[in-house]
């Protein structure tokens, strides 16, 4: 292995226990709302109200869902800095052009 | 115009935009077949995805079930979205730098096995077909209700549509016909749902419609209202469920890691240009399918409302015009037990079964319902689907809006149909003729495969869809517990395990795959007496038992790849290339 080998084989462990430890953190979110608020904790929070729903009821059947579509954007924009710090984003030169 | 002219108007159009499509944009080599050429802009990817994964039954059905269900209808809602959590942050972006066309080439190639790859083969083909046969259904039953043609001719139309595109364009073809087909379904659903909205609550979001009060000066919510009404009916209260939290957990999960594991929804994410694209564009995909998500709890609640609050103690004579014309289709059937004229409504069943009619009328003019009666007070019959179909007569909407519901419907089942087909044809000719039985074949005859295998496989859907096995219906939901078993695990552990082996991975998938089939088998057709709570394992229904094959898949194979000979240097260096975005030259591409 050359120097510059081994070099990119240690930012790209770095980089991929970033990459684990941010995927862990949103799955843990991920699990809380559905699993958690929405079928778990549902009857408890059933009594609280919320805008004209109860809170367990409308985690199961909207909030959930608005943030999932949350958690990857959240997802996205995090992976764009952690590929730009660790220096492995997709190089512009290579993509290929577009069919459009 | 009238309602019918309308909707041949409307579908028609649709169809010519379809094909338009289709010719414009012809597949020229198995790339652009396969994967579109890897060209595809992540917000026309997310358009594409969500057009793909919505189905007949989500457009159609899902509204109806929720209404029926309530709270319980949650396992659907977070099941069919909450699975793109999963792909984004597990799978896409891997298997997009990966870059390959199928997913079958992934496992074959990750695990260094044929077999692993005729096992992904085997597991992607029983799920697919058992998925599209409801989709050609779909197709003939909008047909038959909508135009007044026979459901068998819907199905051949709509096969004839689909192959046009399909053959001709691949997923070229695909991707952008059903960009083309999720803006005419999402606004159909919309548009229907909006006037609703507004008629029961006067605020014209349903999202928050559903949190408004009802716009009689009750005062109440409509949540409040319907749980009230239902409770005075006799049934549960609508924002509780009846289903034991075990098993709602346990169906949800089933349903998220099987929507990860679909082989059609997955396989989009190779068609957009970078790995960064396609996390985006799986943040988009589920951007336009919780428009629609987080509309049908609204809509199913409406519906529930407006049902209840139209057909119970109403007399026959004085019911709306479209009761009757659903019942003329038999979708609802009405038995007047007691005699007295008038519809009541309630839980449990009103007779036996689907309702069968004799040809006379009785005298107001009903159907006569020949069935065994049930011994409650319900005596009406209603078909679950008729919800999304019926709900702008029911709200007397414009001809206009009940023309353009029938072509969104179409356009959910038609979209769905293909991109099942791709996968379908994709893997036969790639995964089994050029990499498994013919190596030697060219680009061209492996695009001439591609077709062929593509018009068989919408022969075969059409057959299918003309004569459904009796079982299509129940089965569908169990695609999901297969793919959850068998795909999801596999692949996961390729991209995040560089320990798992060919071994572990194929005894993996074959143990969770058979166990769910059993377990669904066993319950659903060996001994259906026992399909209890009492007996299930765990509690947990067949239509949740895929979150248990999943977990049993992941732990045979971690266990079997203990005891097997270690991976190989190479198969390291690509897992750890795949983590990574940028490309080092070896593995990405295909040609």
């Amino acid at each position: 292995m050359t120097d510059r080998d081994n070099a990119q084989s240690y930012g790209a462990r770095a980089y991929w226990r970033a990459n684990l430890k941010l995927t862990a953190v949103l799955l843990a979110i991920w699990f809380v709302v559905s699993f958690g608020f929405g079928i778990l904790l549902v009857e408890p929070l059933n009594r609280i109200t919320f805008f004209g729903f109860k809170l367990g009821f409308w985690w199961a059947q909207q909030g959930s869902i608005y943030m999932f579509v949350l958690l990857i954007f959240v997802y996205t924009v995090c992976m764009h800095r952690l590929d730009r710090k660790y220096d492995v984003h997709e190089d512009p030169d290579t993509e290929e052009p577009r069919g459009d | 115009m009238d309602v019918q002219t309308l909707t041949y108007l409307f579908v028609g159009l649709s169809f010519a935009l379809y094909i338009g499509i289709a010719v414009w944009s012809r597949a020229a080599s198995t790339r652009e077949f396969y994967v579109a050429g890897g060209h595809v802009h992540p917000i026309a990817n997310g358009m594409a995805t969500a057009a793909d994964w919505m189905s007949a039954a989500s457009f159609i059905s899902m509204a109806g079930i929720i209404a029926f269900m309530g709270y319980d209808g949650t396992v659907y809602l977070m099941g069919w979205t909450g699975g793109y959590v999963l792909l984004a942050l597990l799978l896409a972006p891997y298997l997009r730098k990966f870059g390959q066309f199928t997913v079958p080439d992934f496992i074959g190639t990750r695990y260094y096995s044929n077999t692993a790859r005729v096992v992904a083969v085997a597991s992607l083909i029983v799920v697919s077909f058992t998925y599209i046969a409801g989709q050609m259904r779909g197709v003939g039953i909008v047909f038959s209700q909508f135009l007044n043609v026979d459901i068998n001719l819907g199905v051949m139309i709509g096969m004839a549509v689909v192959f046009m595109y399909a053959v001709l364009g691949g997923m070229k073809g695909i991707t952008y016909t059903q960009v083309a087909q999720y803006c005419v379904l999402i606004f159909a659903y919309l548009v229907p749902a909006i006037f609703i909205s507004l008629l029961i609550t006067d605020n014209p979001v349903p999202q928050l419609g559903l949190g408004s009060d009802v716009a009689d000066g009750s005062g109440m919510s409509v949540l409040d209202k319907l749980d009230n009404t239902l409770v005075g009916l006799g049934f549960g209260p609508y924002t509780e469920g009846t289903k034991s939290t075990v098993d709602v957990f346990a169906i949800t999960l089933a349903l998220m890691v099987g929507t990860a594991g679909l082989p059609h929804v997955i396989v989009r994410f190779f068609t957009v240009p970078k790995v960064s694209d396609a996390r985006r564009s799986a943040g988009y995909a589920l951007l336009f399918i919780a428009l629609l998500y987080t509309t049908a709890p609204a809509v199913g609640a409406f519906a529930r409302l407006n049902f209840v609050e139209t057909v119970h103690d109403t007399q026959y004579s004085e019911i709306d015009p479209w009761f009757r014309s659903w019942e003329d289709i038999g979708l609802i059937g009405w038995l007047d037990k007691n005699h007295d004229g008038a519809i009541q409504y309630g839980p449990g069943a009103p007779f036996e079964g689907r309702p069968s009619f004799s040809e006379a009328r009785g005298l107001l003019g009903e159907r006569k319902v020949v069935n065994v009666p049930a011994a409650g007070p319900n005596e009406v019959y209603v078909d679950r689907d008729i919800m999304v179909l019926a709900n702008p007569e029911i709200a007397s909407l414009p001809g206009w809006v009940i023309a353009l519901v029938a072509a969104g419907a179409v356009a959910a089942a038609l979209s769905t149909a293909a991109g099942l087909l791709l996968v379908i044809s994709a893997s036969v000719s790639h995964d089994l003729i050029k990499n498994t039985f013919a190596r030697q074949i060219t680009d061209r005859q492996e695009l001439l495969y591609a077709r062929l295998a593509a018009a068989v496989a919408i022969g075969v859907a059409g057959y299918l869809g003309i004569n459904p096995p009796g079982f299509v219906a129940q089965v569908v939901a169990f695609a999901f517990g297969l793919a959850a078993a068998s795909l999801f695990p596999a692949i996961m552990m390729g991209i995040f395990s560089r320990r798992m082996n060919r071994e572990g991975a194929i005894a993996g998938m074959v143990s969770g795959l058979l166990f769910t089939f059993c377990y669904i088998v066993y319950f659903k057709f060996v001994a259906p007496q026992h399909n209890s709570a009492d007996h299930w394992w765990f509690g947990i229904s067949p239509e949740g038992i895929g979150a248990l094959g999943a977990l049993l898949n992941f732990i045979v194979a971690i266990m079997v790849s203990w005891f097997t000979p270690a991976v190989p240097e190479q198969i390291r260096t690509l897992v750890e290339s795949i983590r990574v975005p940028r490309s080092t030259g070896e593995v990405s591409g295909s040609t």
